[in-house]
């Protein structure tokens, strides 16, 4: 079997396959696709909402508040997925009850409970690290390399959980995220759907936390809307074309990680800004080097081609 | 009959953020009617509708409608904020906007019916909106954005219309466009109440009128509240308005 596939690699396009395949017969390769895809695809979905609201920096705040309650769920025994999830859901009430009850702006309050909890989080972890085997940098950077079955089992769940309550509440969260005055006159429950979001944002980046870690899943849940909004006009496309993109930059992270021994999640989030920067540069409608510099100017692109003429 | 029925404002009061938005608002709105609602800046009109509505929290007063609160009828209610509180480079097209009219309507779950397509259609052609249903929405003028709006009200099939500031940025067409439509929404005996501060001669296209200066001035029939002692007890006597002689 070996000596066949070594005279197969012989063929170009069969090399390819073969540098496709290779990684897969590792237990431990397919498990991590297997999370990175999902991961990829519920990020981009649920940070389609983040991006058009303009909370980039709630879903930043969430990600970093999970810290704490992933170190009691370990300490206690318990699945650190439900631990995560409560500390970023007890983190969001924090964020939205600050501004209600004092003048501090909404800002100014995800920076002051996302940094404490932050801290809080590691200085746990920091302390149980000494007599169990719980490693802070898994949490921070990710270890998707490392994931167990019922890690698998788990994300399944809860990318299942985003993706089923996005489609059925699809028309009420459409309306919400883009006139919630409207919607509310209209007799939508504004509220629950807020928090709805809020749940989904926490889910989605407590699943994520294996794949990318908790400091760079925002780059996840921002990079491949963003992307997709520089190309297509409606949110259900930008979800779906961003959840191309998401699934298409965790793979082929892994596979850099896999043969250039990089680390997997700055891996991923490379790949995934790459992919923004070339929209940025190159999309029809936005792009820098592709739309007219001024209104009867040519583009930056034709320039750029008329300069090598 | 349903069309009988009018809208109370009782004893409104509104604080915003400690500071006392409106004081005291007693006003009745008959079926059939196209109020608007003047005033100078910070005089409290959009607070007046969106307390009405329930979307922020009052002091003291109750609103109703018929028998019951507003509030609880806000299924019967289309409501059109300012367009500068809207993110117009949202990824949504004339079409995503429209349909939006048909959500509450439509309830969890469902798909929209093709009855709620017929009526986003049809309300899309009354505005002369129908040929750009498909562009997205930030790709339109101020006027066209203000008419897809118009047009997500009239597909919600409302009794009771809200507009805050319609004709804020928008070109003439739309500005007929929009009171011809409110003419007609009064004429088939809806409620429409209209949030304006152009002193204009767009005034005399309403039938009432509600002045505001963070209490109620006056309100009632357009020539018995556009009063030199009104007009200055509300713009505080600086105000260059010398009424409409009928």
């Amino acid at each position: 079997m070996v000596a066949t596939l070594g005279s197969l690699a012989m063929r170009p396009e069969l090399a390819l396959l073969n540098w496709f395949f290779e990684p897969l017969q590792y237990s431990f390769m397919q498990r991590s696709l297997a999370v990175a895809i999902m991961v990829g695809i519920i990020c981009s979905v649920v940070g389609s909402y983040l991006m058009v609201q303009r909370l980039a920096l709630l879903g930043d705040a969430i990600s970093h508040s999970v810290l704490p309650g992933l170190a009691i769920a370990f300490w206690l025994g318990v699945n650190i997925f439900v631990g995560a999830f409560v500390a970023g859901v007890v983190s969001t009430v924090l964020i939205a009850w600050i501004p209600r009850r004092s003048p501090i702006k909404e800002d100014a309050a995800m920076g002051i409970v996302f940094s404490a909890f932050f801290a809080l989080g590691i200085t746990l972890i920091t302390t149980i690290q000494k007599d169990t085997k719980i490693d802070l940098n898994h949490f921070l950077f990710g270890n998707v390399l490392g994931v167990t079955p019922a890690e698998v089992r788990d994300t399944a769940i809860i990318a299942g959980l985003v993706l089923l309550t996005v489609i059925l509440l699809y028309k009420e969260l459409l309306f919400y995220s883009f006139d919630p005055l409207g919607a509310k006159a209209s007799g939508l429950p504004t509220d629950w759907l807020n928090s709805g979001l809020m749940v989904l944002i926490a889910l989605t980046v407590v699943a994520s936390m294996k794949v990318v870690g908790v400091i760079l899943v925002l780059s996840l849940l921002i990079a491949p809307g963003a992307t997709a909004y520089l190309l297509v006009p409606r949110l259900h496309q930008v979800m779906m074309l961003g959840a191309g993109v998401g699934v298409v930059s965790s793979v082929s992270g892994l596979y850099l990680s896999y043969y250039l021994n990089l680390p997997s999640g700055p891996a991923i989030v490379l790949v995934v800004s790459i992919l923004f920067g070339l929209a940025f540069l190159l999309s029809p409608r936005y792009g820098v080097l592709t739309t007219p510099v001024t209104s009867r100017g040519s583009s930056l692109w034709q320039r750029l081609l008329a300069l090598g003429r | 009959m349903t069309t009988s029925r009018s809208i109370t404002v009782n004893h409104l009061s509104v604080n915003y953020r400690d500071i006392q938005a409106l004081r005291n608002i007693n006003v009745t709105v008959q079926p059939g009617q196209l109020v608007g609602i003047f005033g100078p800046n910070g005089a409290g009109k959009s607070t007046l509708i969106k307390a009405m509505l329930g979307l922020m929290p009052v002091i003291t007063g109750i609103v109703t409608y018929g028998e019951d609160y507003l509030a609880h009828q806000l299924e019967r209610v289309a409501y059109v904020p300012q367009r500068s509180h809207i993110d117009w480079t949202f990824p949504a097209t004339v079409w995503d906007v429209v349909m939006m009219g048909r959500v509450s309507k439509t309830g969890w779950f469902r798909r929209f019916s093709a009855v709620s397509r017929q009526l986003a259609t049809a309300s899309l052609e009354r505005v002369d909106m129908l040929e750009f249903r498909d562009r997205p929405i930030g790709a339109l003028s101020g006027g066209q954005q203000q008419r897809v709006f118009l047009a997500r009200a009239l597909a919600q099939e409302a009794e009771l219309f809200f507009f805050d500031e319609p004709f804020v940025g928008v070109d003439q067409k739309t500005e007929t466009v929009i009171f011809k439509i409110f003419r007609e929404l009064a004429d088939s005996g809806k409620i429409v109440m209209v949030v304006n501060h152009d002193l204009g001669e767009s005034i005399t296209y309403f039938d009432q009128l509600i002045l505001l200066n963070k209490e109620l001035v006056a309100a009632g029939p357009r020539d018995w509240v556009l009063t030199r002692e009104n007009m200055s007890r509300a713009y505080g006597g600086h105000i260059g308005f010398f009424g409409h002689a009928a």
